[in-house]
């Protein structure tokens, strides 16, 4: 199973970004293979529908579940009607290496 | 003839605190009753204030028709307009609502997630594989009932 978690950086020590669509980098972790993969979000400056867009970035590295600080009221329902868990977490601190930690539990 | 029902309102945020509390209060003038503000409310003064969305706009993301809208939102104003004026307590909860889909709140890592796959049941949070979580769904539907046995 795959999960995505928004970063502010492209590190292990970068932390958690509190905004889904406009994000610096999505890591994407493999929970079998134990694989990270950061992928810099091209939206990150973008006017309008940044959010549908990361949305699509991130699917179609068939993720299923999605960590990040908020999610725009145009993704709640996108999320929901591709099956993916959205998980908010209001931990700005937080480093990627902790949360990719707590999943591996 | 009987009324036509409320029409449940859909909530797509639910607030982080529970409530607001007055402090620095002015002697004998102690106000100890407390104001509810309903989550529809919450959530018009949300999208109407915070989003900066119209009238139109929020009643169509709150399920209700436009009117509806606009006077939830101003019953929203006149309740934190008295809550400020005569230093009392705010409490968030009640009215008549559904939320967008099931959340979930972790007691140990104090994050929320959703149910994405309604057939089956969570039994772990999926970030820290606690089993300590509360449905805040559920836990609304009974301030719901509650508002309408009043």
């Amino acid at each position: 199973m795959r999960v995505a978690i928004t970063s502010t950086g492209n590190s292990l020590e970068s932390k958690l970004d509190q905004r889904f669509g406009r994000c610096s980098y999505f890591v994407i972790y493999d929970l079998e293979t134990k694989g990270i993969e950061f992928i810099p979000n091209p939206n990150k400056d973008t006017q309008e529908g940044a959010g549908p867009a990361s949305v699509q970035i991130v699917a179609s590295r068939n993720v299923q579940k999605i960590i990040s600080g908020e999610f725009g009221i145009k993704i709640k329902s996108l999320l929901d009607s591709l099956k993916i868990q959205m998980i908010v977490l209001k931990e700005p601190e937080k480093k990627i290496e902790e949360i990719i930690k707590m999943l591996s539990n | 003839m009987s009324p036509r029902p409320t029409r449940l309102r859909k909530i797509s945020n639910p607030p982080v605190i529970s409530g607001f509390k007055p402090y620095g209060i002015k002697k004998n003038t102690e106000n100890n009753e407390s104001i509810f503000l309903y989550l529809e409310e919450y959530e018009a003064l949300r999208l109407c204030d915070f989003e900066m969305l119209n009238h139109q706009q929020a009643s169509v993301l709150m399920a209700v028709s436009r009117p509806t809208l606009t006077r939830i939102y101003s019953r929203a104003r006149q309740k934190i307009a008295e809550g400020i004026v005569m230093g009392k307590q705010i409490i968030i909860e009640g009215g008549k609502i559904y939320f967008n889909s099931e959340w979930f709140s972790c007691k140990a890592c104090g994050c929320y997630f959703n149910n994405p796959d309604k057939q089956e049941e969570i039994k772990e949070c999926p970030l820290c594989k606690n089993s300590d979580f509360t449905n805040i769904g559920d836990a609304i539907n009974k301030y719901e009932i509650h508002s309408k046995i009043n």
